[in-house]
């Protein structure tokens, strides 16, 4: 390896060692391609002409508009695909073709990765095969037609808890053989190097141009800037840009599930411990052993028991501070900006909007804030129908 | 001398290769868990190789994930492994014992307290799954100064520096595993260790003993004449379930097959 992978003390790469040259030639693959101005044309001219890059900044015109604070919206949930997921799939598929591999491999919780992987598959004609937990399979079923639509293979994981942290761990056993031929493209800003510094920089696009759109609007950089954390990819391809500018708070939400007093959460910064997962050195949901705790979320991809290390580092120098929100209160920003905005976002990105909502009714003076708006949520619609028709019934 | 070091001399001069038997710890439970360490003894292993059950088992195959699925639904506890650790070490005083488990759980109760409770307990050696050569240095001190050996895994993909540094690293054995993949039965070994072992045997690396795989008296034969210092088995013990009677059979079937050519076994006629 070239690098350590390290975020302060976190990061690293912790995996069986007859898996290190996969991650090795990852690795080297990575760096020349970040070399290569060819590589950044090609993706470029998918990020532009298939994916439909650059996303607009959408500033609330209803939402928020008692308050003295102005708020905007980073729209990846216009990306083709409904999510930021689409900017580094396009990525790593290119970079799995660079590799020479023929075939992709992909975990995924309630199924926005698996549908994005099956893009790309379909996209770069590799074969696809998306590891999902078997409760995940029966609750999701148009995420899996979808997948199979695209021509991906959805293989259902029976071990552990059957959802997704059993569908990584069933991801990595298949890598662990099958990487002369196969590239696992991981879903978010976790796992062992490279993947965490590897996805930040293909999606920290969403930071580069949310930073240039609201200077041009705003003349000035925002007071904030907020994303929802899940395993950290799009609040670290938002927070990139904006960290050398240090007036500006960059705020990740976690899911506070039922409660961050209960077990039901998905809150890894906020009550994980250190510990180890998935490849990484990080913060993670545990018992006192270092069993791996289930998390808990009304959004699948805030659902997740570990988290990207470079969060955990960020915490910890202070430069990015974590809270969390609860179901409900997402819930209600989902409604609120369908109703205000004419938009209905993803409900992990709801989460972020939610905590945005605060900070404008506490403010007291002028403010900016900018939110990662990472997904619609269409996705949701099924969910949605039950939590908001069966309360009224 | 080390146990590991004492068996493979007594093994030596036996002119037999070292048979380890691996079980996970508390599986089903912890009573039942204690006397099948005893049937692995009782069918004539040379060192038994237990894992502490870890929620989320990258390395392993289905067999022994569900093991340990079994034991931590049981609610065995880290603890309670240490505690049959201790309890087999009173019984069996010159088995060696080795702890395979995951980087979490180190994490969690602290890599040095966990080397050193792991040392308490009675056990010889540590794998940690998770941590290959590139994170190991810290791993194997805390294992050195418990007075630990600190195992490493070697595949026959596994490049020239990094063996050297397993040999720089690591003591007891080494691991070999038969191929890439997670932990399981294989119907045929892929047996292209030839370069593996003379790698080791050049860098001055600890014995090699093969894993990953093994599950039939042939194969235990067939990896030591390709110059594995001993074999171990995993996946076939462990789907045996709690049968003791059937555990102890095929171990002593597969330590039948660790005569080496011309050794007092052999010309009794052991092998089937
Ligand atoms: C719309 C949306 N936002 C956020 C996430 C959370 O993932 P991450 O934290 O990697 O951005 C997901 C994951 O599925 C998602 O679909």
């Amino acid at each position: 390896m070239k690098h350590d992978g390290r975020f302060g003390r976190y990061g690293g790469c912790y995996v069986p060692e007859i898996l290190v040259p996969a991650l090795e030639q990852l690795e080297a693959a990575f760096l020349e391609a970040e070399q290569d101005p060819r590589f950044a044309a090609e993706l470029q001219e998918l990020l532009t002409t298939y994916a439909g890059r650059p996303t607009p900044l959408t500033r609330c015109r209803n939402l928020a508009a008692s308050t003295p604070a102005r708020i905007y919206l980073k729209r990846e949930d216009l990306l083709h695909g409904g999510a930021h997921k689409t900017n580094q799939v396009l990525a790593q598929g290119l970079l799995a073709k660079r590799m020479g591999k023929r075939r992709l491999i992909a975990e995924t919780g309630a199924g926005q990765h698996g549908v994005a992987t099956a893009l790309a598959g379909a996209l770069f004609g590799l074969e696809t095969e998306i590891y999902m937990g078997a409760d995940d399979v029966e609750r999701q079923q148009l995420n899996v037609f979808r997948m199979e639509l695209m021509g991906a293979r959805v293989i259902p994981v029976t071990g552990g808890g059957r959802t997704l942290k059993d569908a990584v761990n069933e991801a990595l056993r298949d890598w662990t053989a099958s990487f002369p031929d196969t590239h696992y493209l991981l879903g978010t800003a976790a796992g062992p190097h490279p993947f965490p510094t590897m996805v930040r920089q293909f999606q920290r696009v969403i930071g580069r141009e949310a930073r240039e759109q609201v200077l041009e609007v705003e003349g000035r950089l925002p007071e904030a800037v907020v994303a929802c954390v899940g395993g950290g990819s799009n609040a670290i391809g938002m927070f990139s840009d904006f960290v050398p500018d240090e007036g500006v708070a960059l705020i990740g939400v976690e899911a506070a599930g039922k409660g961050l007093d209960g077990h039901e959460h998905g809150a890894t910064i906020l009550r994980g411990s250190h510990g180890i997962l998935h490849g990484t050195e990080t913060l993670v949901l545990q018992d006192s052993d270092g069993q791996v705790a289930d998390s808990w979320s009304i959004s699948a991809g805030l659902d997740y028991p570990a988290v990207g290390p470079e969060h955990a580092h960020l915490k910890e120098t202070g430069r990015a501070t974590y809270v969390g929100v609860e179901d409900g209160d997402a819930l209600a920003a989902f409604q609120a900006l369908a109703q205000t905005e004419g938009i209905i976002p993803a409900f992990e990105s709801a989460h972020a909007l939610a905590h945005a909502l605060e900070l404008a009714e506490r403010a007291d003076e002028e403010m900016v804030i900018v939110v990662n708006l990472s997904g619609r949520g269409d996705k949701d619609m099924a969910q949605a129908v039950k939590l908001l028709k069966g309360a009224e019934a | 001398m080390s146990r590991y070091e004492e068996m493979f001399l007594r093994l030596k001069q036996r002119n037999e290769g070292a048979f380890g038997a691996f079980l996970m710890l508390g599986d089903p439970d912890v009573a039942t868990s204690a006397m099948l360490l005893d049937a692995l003894v009782e069918g004539g292993a040379d060192m038994v190789e237990v894992g502490i059950p870890f929620s989320d088992p990258v390395a392993d195959g289905p067999v022994i994930q569900a093991a340990a699925e079994r034991a931590l639904a049981a609610g065995v506890r880290v603890d309670d492994c240490f505690g049959l650790i201790a309890q087999f070490r009173a019984k069996h005083p010159a088995v060696p014992v080795g702890i395979l488990t995951y980087a979490n759980l180190l994490a969690a109760r602290g890599r040095e307290r966990f080397m050193s409770d792991a040392a308490a307990a009675g056990a010889d050696s540590i794998l940690v799954a998770d941590v290959p050569s590139l994170e190991a240095q810290p791993y194997a001190a805390a294992a050195r100064a418990a007075e630990l050996d600190y195992v490493m895994i070697a595949a026959p993909n596994t490049p020239e520096p990094v063996i050297r540094r397993i040999a720089e690293l690591s003591s007891g054995y080494t691991y070999c595993v038969a191929r890439a993949g997670v932990t399981g039965t294989r119907d045929r070994l892929a047996l292209d260790h030839d370069r593996l072992f003379a790698l080791l045997r050049e860098a001055e690396a600890p014995p090699p003993v093969l894993g990953f795989g093994i599950s039939l008296a042939e194969q235990v034969a067939e990896a030591l004449e390709s110059g594995a210092a001993g074999v171990i088995a995993g996946s076939a013990l462990v789907r045996l379930g709690a049968d003791a009677d059937a555990l102890r059979e095929l171990v002593s079937a597969m330590k039948g097959a660790t005569a080496l050519p011309g050794s007092v076994r052999e010309s009794h006629g052991h092998l089937a």
